[in-house]
């Protein structure tokens, strides 16, 4: 757990995205991005493509390699696709954020809870939502493996992957610094159907400080 | 009786058509073999196999008999058969040309020739490319007789002698797969020299996963996810 010094009232941008919502924005190089789970146990799918060229992405498999650990904590750099360093976790008072897990879509939500459940918001609609704007350079074969922040997804040392209880509460942060100009896309997880949430998708702030 | 059989050389890449109720078998022929597999719906290729809907589907961190490898669209691409080997690894991803040339050093093709040093992401790079994909294309494979323990604190660990000479695998497509595979040292292999191992791969036919499949039945969600299949090939 490492606290931040950063005050909100410094910040050039402060926004709350509520649930079930999609937000995406540009982060610069040394600009420190925060997340907040402002009511606790919330999903927060996210992904980063380098601002540049975006067939540069954040890659799930990259990172927990480079660190040799699935969990992303404080002093975790978010790898790219091209292994090259993205953005840095500078502060986390949660203590531990899934990478593994993925992000919830109508069909994957069709195979865990109910075929009838095609028809329910889910966050890869989100995510196609968010980067519909051909200006982003982004389509579905850029939707990969995501970072889940505030979510608990641990794996067995038997090779199981189980979801457990959030280990996240009201107004636990989650802050990284940006190693390259970022394209960060979210989904504020809308998914009803899963305990993880207490079936209760809250809203979550987003922070930019320079 | 075998379709097709052939080898993939140590460091190798491959890329195939694998058509519905088709069965890939991988045999590891000195032991400590790793294949990168990609698996892509060859009608489709923008839908493709999906590490974390195939582990969240199933609660896996591992892949063996009675498990599936799920696309992004809900479906099941490939069914693993067979296994005597009991752990393959979703979770390791595949090595780049400066992760090759910092752990074993370079080895140039001007010297070298068929000994040269060479890494999946390239070779993954090419063989994509022969189907119209790239880059944006690439994403966490399948670590065919790779074994990654994760202990309880997150930590990585990577098992030697997962696998051993004559060790097999059997997928069997359950869509009709575009299919790529490196046989590249895994990421987290400590060996400090470059010494990729070939498998043997062959190609059967076994036809369609029946109603009483080991597979369908391991759980309820695969169940649905051959509904969400069999719907797609009406």
């Amino acid at each position: 757990m490492i606290e931040s010094t950063l005050k909100p009232d410094s910040a050039v941008y402060d926004a709350v995205v509520p649930a079930g919502d999609s937000w995406i924005h540009v982060i610069k190089a040394g600009q420190t991005f925060r997340i907040v789970d402002l009511e606790g146990n919330q999903a927060v799918d996210t992904l980063f493509f380098s601002a540049a060229d975006t067939s540069e992405r954040y890659s799930a498999t990259d990172t927990i390699v480079a660190q040799k650990n699935i969990y992303l904590t404080a002093g975790t750099v978010l790898m790219s696709n091209f292994r090259h360093p993205m953005l840095t976790i500078v502060a986390d008072t949660c203590g531990r954020h899934d990478t593994l897990g993925g992000a919830c879509s109508t069909e994957s939500n069709q195979v865990r809870y109910a075929i009838g459940k095609r028809h329910m918001h889910a966050c890869r609609n989100s995510f196609l939502g968010a980067i519909a704007d051909p200006k982003w350079k982004i389509t579905k074969r850029d939707v990969t493996a995501n970072i889940n922040f505030f979510m608990n997804v641990p794996v067995t040392p038997e090779g199981r992957l189980t979801f457990e209880d959030g280990i996240s509460e009201p107004l636990k942060y989650v802050e990284m610094k940006a190693d390259m100009d970022v394209i960060c896309v979210i989904s504020n997880c809308p998914q009803l159907n899963n305990p993880c949430n207490a079936y209760n998708p809250t809203p979550i702030q987003v922070l930019i400080w320079n | 009786m075998p379709l097709w059989e052939d080898t993939i050389q140590g460091g190798a890449s491959w890329s195939l058509l694998l058509r519905r109720g088709n069965v890939l078998r991988l045999e590891d022929v000195e032991g400590g073999a790793n294949v990168a597999t990609l698996l892509y719906n060859w009608d489709c290729p923008v839908e493709r196999y999906n590490m974390p809907d195939t582990l969240k589907a199933q609660h896996i961190a591992h892949l063996t008999s009675g498990f599936v490898l799920y696309s992004d669209m809900g479906r099941i691409l490939a069914s693993i058969t067979n296994d005597s080997c009991g752990w393959h690894d979703p979770l390791g991803g595949f090595n780049d040309a400066a992760a090759v040339a910092a752990k074993y050093g370079v080895a140039t093709y001007q010297e070298h020739r068929n000994a040269w040093h060479r890494n999946p992401q390239d070779n993954f790079l090419a063989e994509a490319a022969k189907y119209g994909l790239g880059a944006r294309d690439l994403g966490a494979t399948v670590n065919f007789f790779s074994k990654v323990r994760v202990e309880d604190d997150g930590s990585m660990h990577f098992v030697p002698g997962n696998s051993q000479p004559g060790d097999f695998v059997e997928i069997r497509a359950e869509m009709n797969l575009l299919v790529i595979m490196d046989t590249g040292q895994h990421p987290l292999d400590e060996n400090p020299v470059y010494a990729p191992k070939p498998i043997n791969f062959s190609i059967s036919r076994a036809g369609v996963a029946g109603p009483d499949d080991p597979c369908r039945l391991s759980r309820p969600e695969n169940a649905r996810g051959f509904i969400n299949t069999e719907r797609y090939f009406l």
